[in-house]
């Protein structure tokens, strides 16, 4: 297929503009370009030229979760931000960081760990061999790995924010001091908006010091009553865990926990120690990471990759429900994460039937714990989205699912891209 | 060890010692709502800056009105109708109880004043103002410092002080359910028994109310670990601008959609009403221990400041008062700091006990090494208080040597604090004017007191031109303008100098998306209000309604 010729205007605001191929498809929906702007102000000349041409964008970073989220209804123009790539300010004594979004979590990891610091977001590497993606895509997906209990997720850590509209507008929020309360933040905003608002360009991070040590706690758990009463246990406990995972590879089998205690080196032993004691017998205390931490949340490209979240003190009945909506579709799927957070993963292999997985994802979405709760509280108290899974998979079941009040996100949409252009169709509810 | 927590239940209680008094004091001022606020004024000496508006009640920041200019008295019968006559506020002298929060110089009646005590209620009211087209505002406690519940004289004030429901206490979920009127410590002392506490801890904690916390994002003297309100709220019922009770966050943290609580978070009343809200509970750790350092100068404070967080210990709080402060402490309540210092730090460390203990020791040793002249160690729950008496008291005891003083509140990054303390020495003293700096080191947000006469007429914008220049300093350092009391009323014209126009219309996005009449809490945060349905970019001609005198752009 020859190439389009790319629009004038497009290659007027961009140094880096050309035809896109098969390869940068997203979801199975092939752009006709890539542009691959090097400053805000040539991010912000592609938007504006995009908005002329009345081009559909999608934001791209390293593309490692571009397959999560609704395929898109359109998408014409995918905006790469892997040139968007310095780091612009880390002053070590503040514990802040500023950085363009094309800025990866491993050049990051390595400019703020020269100084023993960290962006306290523990991504797992994903099994394909590729990276854990760029700070931008990081938050806009909203993703974090274990630590999540102690540290948040991206929006947490996230103090400062540089956005590109689908008009061209530049704006920013927030900055680079941790406390801060002038105006909006539009960083919260963006976090987990799948770049249906528009195009991150620079964020601002909260820094934490390395700890100096790690150990875990691990024990076995036999049933889902036992595992809720470890990770409440550990939650609960005054010795301060950093991440609390379970993990259970295939339906019956026992749960596996591990705890990770981290610290000061001297205390780290010790606490480990209390927990370990306050688990009873069976529990252990080893250096060494388990080889499934933080793995439950990586499943195979091909595999459906499910996220459950949930208050948890309803872990027990969560996973009891899960095992029955399960069993009932005929899967049985892996499960596994950071529990004591409320967020587990299932990973369904690709050779389940799209009608089983679709059956297994509705049936859980109206199951007690998650579904309809009493009339004080939430009127939902979780959710189940399906994060990524194969094209049949996909195109059987609603990946969001319901969300909380989507009147006022489409709201917030139609005033942020009223020309519907930004990653159209990628986000809950349609958005 | 020494200093540690008897049992769990002292610690959520002293919780309410944390932090400076006079937010306290300002909040009981306002708290105490059948008492007229002249009252309040006569025995506070705190002032702020008198801003753009005039004598009480006579202008205020931009008000929407009515299409017609409808005057709020004429709901009086359908409010009364929605909440009983017990529920509406009409009586002038009654109305101004309310003409004022914790910023006493920013004052104006409301037309009329609604105590709902369900959140249908507060729909239906929010229903009745947006149909007549009546600005409404939304007050918790009242103890705000920017003005945020500033009301307008055509519009209604809705007091959420009828609505102190603690709906229901989850340990094994860590989470509570609360209404909006419920005492920042209420929620503390009522997970207390199960071993957990609500961790943003404002000064005010005693009166400010959880729906306020969450309108200013509020943080307190130990959010430098805690994190703020925002990092502690995971669901909210609220009623939108347009009178639709909905809830935005289902209380996991990870709702799908966009991030609708982070977004409403720290939105200071501008984006709807808060009607329930799902709280984090934090466990109360098992150790806590305070120590004071004096050093000879706030510099050297500083470095030991540096050092600490170089160290990689991140403690509950590291607090800092300079001479000035220390000497208005000591004249109000005699707490007794080392004679002579320059400077004193405050740093408490919480959490597991034996990293407490070594943490202690470190802190001790850092603080020796950058020269402190003495070091005391809280032995017991008493001198901890102790420790805090002269911090807490700080604000208010300033009014021992001042008339009067405003309370500024700006961040710097940390590093900075040296440079932008001798900065405000500097511009202190070409002034002429003295300033008292208590702050919270560990995050750099300052709390410069800019000291002035108010009997001397000229002082008061002297003062105000001082406690200007400062925030001037912090964001020519990388800071900002507001670390916690929020923009408000109060700031809102600084606000360009920290933000450019597109950010500032591009934040109203969101206001226009909610509340596209402009009728939630109006004025606030924005010095103009956006248009909506204008596209994005720079005005180039006056809005209709500003030419028309309609409303005011400042």
């Amino acid at each position: 297929m020859p190439a389009e010729p790319i629009p004038a205007p497009l290659t007027a605001a961009c140094e880096q503009v050309r035809a896109a191929t098969p390869a940068d498809a997203v979801a199975g929906v092939t752009p006709s370009y890539v542009a691959s702007p090097g400053s805000v102000a040539e991010a912000s000349a592609v938007m504006t030229a995009a908005a002329g041409l009345g081009l559909a964008v999608l934001p791209r970073g390293t593309g490692t979760r571009l397959a999560w989220g609704a395929p898109p209804r359109r998408c014409d123009l995918v905006v790469d931000t892997l040139r968007l790539d310095r780091v612009l300010e880390h002053e070590a004594g503040d514990l802040v960081t500023r950085v363009q979004a094309g800025v990866t979590i491993e050049q990051l990891a390595s400019v703020v760990g020269a100084a023993g610091q960290q962006l306290a977001l523990d991504l797992p590497e994903p099994g394909d061999g590729g990276g854990r993606g760029t700070v931008g895509g990081v938050l806009a997906t909203g993703v974090a790995g274990p630590r999540r209990l102690r540290y948040g997720t991206p929006r947490d850590l996230a103090i400062g924010i540089t956005v590109v509209l689908a008009d061209g507008t530049v704006a920013h929020s927030g900055g680079k001091v941790v406390k801060n309360v002038a105006g909006y933040d539009l960083g919260k905003l963006f976090a987990g908006s799948y770049g249906t608002l528009g195009l991150i360009t620079e964020l601002a991070f909260r820094l934490h010091p390395v700890p100096g040590a790690a150990c875990f706690v691990l024990c076995d758990c036999d049933g889902a009553a036992a595992a809720q009463e470890t990770m409440a246990a550990a939650a609960g406990s005054p010795l301060a865990p950093s991440a609390a995972e379970i993990d259970r590879p295939a339906r019956g089998g026992p749960f596996r926990a591990a705890i990770l205690i981290e610290g000061d080196p001297a205390g780290t032993g010790e606490r480990a120690a209390q927990l370990r004691d306050l688990l009873g017998p069976g529990a252990e205390v080893s250096a060494a990471e388990p080889s499934w931490w933080g793995r439950s949340a990586v499943a195979a490209a091909d595999a459906t990759l499910v996220r459950i979240s949930f208050w948890a003190g309803e872990l027990a009945a969560v996973i009891e429900a899960l095992d029955a909506a399960a069993g009932a579709a005929g899967i049985d799927p892996a499960i596994g994460g950071a529990a004591a957070a409320g967020v587990i993963y299932a990973a369904i292999p690709a050779a389940a039937a799209p009608a089983a997985v679709a059956q297994f994802v509705s049936a859980l979405r109206a199951m007690p714990p998650l579904g309809p709760a009493g009339q004080d509280g939430p009127p939902t108290r979780g959710s189940v989205v399906v994060l990524h899974a194969p094209p049949p998979v996909r195109d059987a079941v609603d990946v969001w699912g319901p969300a909380p009040a989507e009147g006022l996100m489409r709201a917030l949409k139609d005033q942020f891209d009223p020309g519907h252009r930004m990653a159209p169709g990628r986000f809950a509810g349609g958005i | 060890m020494k200093g540690t927590l008897l049992s769990s239940g002292q610690y959520a209680v002293q919780g309410a010692l944390w932090g400076e008094g006079s937010e306290s004091e300002a909040g009981t001022m306002t708290g105490t709502m059948i008492e007229p606020a002249g009252a309040a004024t006569g025995s506070g000496a705190l002032t702020g800056p008198a801003g753009t508006t005039g004598p009480a009640g006579t202008t205020g920041p931009a008000r929407a009105t009515g299409p017609t200019g409808t005057p709020a008295k004429t709901l009086i019968p359908r409010l009364t109708q929605i909440c009983g006559p017990d529920g509406v506020v009409s009586d002038p002298l009654e109305l101004r109880t309310y003409e004022c929060d914790g910023l006493t110089s920013h004052r104006c009646s409301p037309g009329l004043v609604v105590l709902p005590q369900t959140a249908s209620q507060v729909a239906e009211i929010v229903t009745e103002c947006a149909r007549a087209g009546i600005p409404f505002v939304a007050r918790g406690s009242g103890t705000g410092l920017s003005g945020g519940a500033l009301p307008s004289t055509e519009g209604v004030l809705i007091v959420m002080s009828k609505m102190r429901k603690i709906i229901s206490i989850d340990p094994a979920s860590r989470r509570a359910i609360v209404e909006p009127g419920v005492t920042n410590l209420a929620v503390s002392k009522a997970a207390e028994p199960y071993g957990y506490f609500y961790a943003p801890d404002p000064s005010s904690q005693v009166v400010c109310s959880v729906g306020g916390n969450v309108a200013e994002n509020s943080g307190g003297a130990h959010c430098l670990k805690h994190g703020f309100t925002v990092h502690h709220v995971t669901g909210l019922e609220i009623v939108t601008p347009s009178g639709e009770l909905t809830w935005i966050g289902d209380g996991t943290g990870t709702t799908p959609g966009y991030d609708l609580v982070g977004m409403f978070t720290g939105s200071e009343g501008t984006l709807g009403i808060v009607t329930k809200i799902v709280v984090k509970l934090t466990r109360i750790p098992e150790a806590v221990t305070t120590l004071l350092a004096a050093f000879e100068t706030t510099g050297h404070g500083g470095a030991a400041v540096s050092a600490i967080i170089g160290s990689g210990i991140l403690p509950g709080a590291i607090e800092m008062m300079d001479a000035l402060a220390i000497e208005a402490a000591e004249a109000a309540v005699a707490c007794r700091y080392p004679e002579g210092a320059g400077a004193v730090l405050i740093v408490e460390l919480d959490g597991p006990r034996a990293d407490v203990e070594r943490e202690t020791e470190a802190v001790r040793a850092l603080c020796e090494k950058a020269g402190a002249t003495e070091i005391r160690a809280a032995q017991d729950a008493a001198e901890r208080i102790a420790i805090w008496k002269g911090r807490r008291s700080a604000f208010a005891a300033v009014g021992r040597i001042s008339p009067a003083y405003i309370v500024q509140d700006g961040v710097v990054p940390r590093t900075a604090l040296p440079q932008v303390l001798d900065r405000i020495a500097e511009l202190s003293a070409a002034a002429g004017i003295r300033v008292a700096n208590v702050f919270h080191a560990g995050d750099g947000n300052l709390h410069p007191l800019v000291l002035f006469d108010d009997a001397i007429p000229e002082a008061c914008a002297a003062a105000e031109k001082l406690s200007g220049a400062i925030l001037d300093l912090c964001i020519e350092h990388g800071g900002s303008i507001t670390g916690e009391h929020g923009v408000g009323a109060d700031k809102s014209r600084y606000m360009p100098k920290m933000f450019g126009a597109d950010d500032l219309a591009t934040m109203q996005l969101l206001r226009c998306a909610l509340d596209p009449a402009g009728l939630c809490n109006p004025g606030k945060i924005f010095p103009t209000p956006r248009l909506c349905g204008e596209v994005p970019g720079i005005r180039r001609a006056p809005h209709p309604l500003v030419a028309a005198g309609e409303i005011e752009q400042f």
